[in-house]
């Protein structure tokens, strides 16, 4: 990889614009749906800045909107994915037993569902909106956490430490939240970078197919999905949105490759 | 696994909140139609009765009949099956294609200039969404350069671009991981022999790296399969490809639950198939591996 100057800083640089941007969109004077009619379908200029879409609407404004609804719906899905997940996974493996026989099970079943298929449905059957989108993405999304950190803590819970404290009397509890779980920070830091990029591609999917964030609100999915078609006389309402998921997306999985070579995580299928 | 798969399949339809004889009667039906509808549709029993039915009747490929279209839901899928299965193992084909050259060579020559584009063009590949790069294809090779057929299924040409579209995203991931399988392989002790002995790097590397390599590719590919399907979903949808990925969108917005149920199971237990599949394969080329049971 690339590790020199410029290289190296401009996907950071890119995901603080982002990050700054989302949450920074609600005081930044923005008319996402204010319509203007003779604007319609204008390419991008000096005048029009990212020009305008096919109801007249300016497409910096809907691209900064949609940025915001990225970013709270990515970093919403992998904190509870995370959480349900550390929490699922962690007992699991220490309390072992039936327990870990019944958890692993059902962390099984949730795995047979192919990726996004499972959400697809879901969103679909739930109806559109936010807050259904974020329930169906981490209904999928917490089995990965879970997986991995039953195996971090199955590694680690026959450490000495971890025997020392138990024959000192610390609670079960105490153990896992203070002995067990700090360890496996490093992994999951690593998991939840990777989750962050492939949540924003899932968001934008499921708002392409109709099922996530619904009109006139702006998403990057469905943006696209309005410009396909507009392709021919428009072309920048479907490359512009695109753009920003590829750059944000590669950016993010740039930052988790350097994390994972920096914590030095071995990642296991 | 298939059991629990089926479960949590019926749990998902019967659990969610909303009603499906609302959605398709609509807000004004009278209560005496609502009724005789929840009856028809055997929704006016208990959820273990239910639930009881729905497991008898799977047993038997029964699945029901569509709210929409009021045929059998498993005709309805036979239909639509052959042309997910053709843009499914063609793009898997244009993946292995593309990925296994790249990541060995990558492998081969880590930490070199092929390395570093090898592993940026797929980190590019994986970056760019398939509901991206299909309209973009549209535009370039149907509209500008008119080759290629917008949408549909007629003819090979129709299937250039879905596959191209998830051929080169699912060869984007696979390239890394058969980098990844090639790398552990290549610090072993018989191919350190291999080299001592004289051989030519490409027999090292074919011939004993790769055959090592074989069994985390394989499973890989098993699991990317469900990648594929997922993304055969908004691909299908993208290029109105009639199969199972476009039915379960279209059945979707038409609330036809049957269906979706249906879609979901069926992709899912194929899902449960190829990877039990590829466990069975696995102790079948590599004699090290035991069953346990």
């Amino acid at each position: 990889m690339d590790f020199s100057g410029v290289g190296r800083l401009a996907p950071v640089a890119l995901l603080v614009i982002w990050i700054v941007a989302a949450l920074a969109a609600p005081w930044l004077p923005l008319t996402p749906n204010a319509i203007d009619l003779p604007e319609i379908l204008s390419p991008p200029g000096a005048a029009t800045l990212l020009g305008y879409d096919d109801l007249g609407r300016p497409v910096l404004d809907r691209l900064i909107v949609g940025a915001r609804i990225a970013f709270l719906v990515s970093f919403g899905v992998v904190a509870l994915s995370a959480l349900i997940g550390v929490l699922v996974g962690g007992i699991a493996a220490f309390a072992g037993g039936w327990v870990d026989l019944v958890l692993v099970r059902l962390i099984d079943v949730f795995l047979a569902f192919p990726g996004i298929l499972l959400a697809i449905a879901l969103a679909g059957i739930l109806g559109p909106g936010i807050d259904n989108l974020i329930l169906a993405l981490t209904v999928t999304g917490w089995v990965g956490y879970a997986r991995l950190t039953r195996a971090q803590i199955l590694a680690l819970k026959e450490r000495d430490h971890v025997t020392a404290a138990r024959a000192l009397g610390v609670a079960p509890s105490r153990i896992l939240l203070r002995h067990l779980l700090p360890l496996t920070l490093a992994p999951l830091i690593v998991e939840a970078t990777f989750g962050v990029a492939s949540i924003v591609v899932a968001e934008a999917g499921l708002s392409f197919l109709g099922l996530g964030v619904q009109p006139p609100q702006a998403s990057w999915g469905s943006m696209i999905r309005d410009g396909v078609g507009y392709m021919l006389m428009a072309p920048h309402l479907v490359t512009t949105p695109g753009i920003a998921i590829a750059l944000v997306v590669y950016s993010v999985n740039l930052l988790g490759d350097r994390l994972r070579d920096w914590l030095d995580v071995r990642t296991q299928g | 696994m298939v059991l629990g798969v089926c479960t949590l399949v019926f749990m998902m339809i019967n659990l969610v909140p909303g009603d499906p004889v609302e959605a398709m009667l609509g807000e004004s039906a009278q209560p005496a139609d609502r009724e005789a509808m929840r009856a028809a549709l055997g929704l006016d029993r208990t959820l273990g009765e239910q639930y009881l039915d729905y497991l008898f009747r799977l047993a038997h490929l029964d699945m029901g009949v569509s709210f929409q279209d009021r045929r059998p839901v498993i005709a309805i899928l036979g239909e639509r099956l052959p042309a997910t299965l053709e843009l499914a193992i063609a793009s898997l084909s244009l993946a292995l294609v593309l990925a296994l050259p790249m990541g060995v060579l990558a492998a081969r020559y880590r930490g070199g200039r092929l390395d570093t584009a090898a592993m940026s063009l797929s980190l590019v590949g994986v970056s760019i969404p398939n509901f991206w790069l299909g309209p973009l294809l549209i535009l370039v090779f149907s509209l500008w350069l008119g080759w290629t057929p917008v949408s549909g299924r007629e003819g090979p040409a129709s299937l250039v671009l879905p596959v191209l579209t998830l051929g080169t995203g699912m060869a984007a991931i696979l390239a890394r991981m058969v980098r990844g399988s090639v790398l552990e392989v290549l610090g072993e002790d018989y191919v350190r022999t291999a080299r001592a002995k004289g051989l030519a790097e490409y027999r090292v590397i074919w011939g004993h790296a790769l055959r090592n390599a074989w069994l985390p590719i394989l499973t890989l590919i098993g699991l990317q399969l469900g990648g594929l399907l997922g993304g055969a979903v908004i691909t299908e949808t993208v290029f109105a490809w009639p199969g199972i990925g476009s039915l379960l969108v279209e059945a979707i917005q038409s609330r036809d639950y049957p269906v979706v149920q249906a879609c979901v199971l069926l992709v899912s237990l194929s899902y449960v198939l190829i990877n039990t599949l590829t466990d069975l394969i696995y102790t079948w080329i590599d004699p090290r591996i035991q069953w346990r049971s």
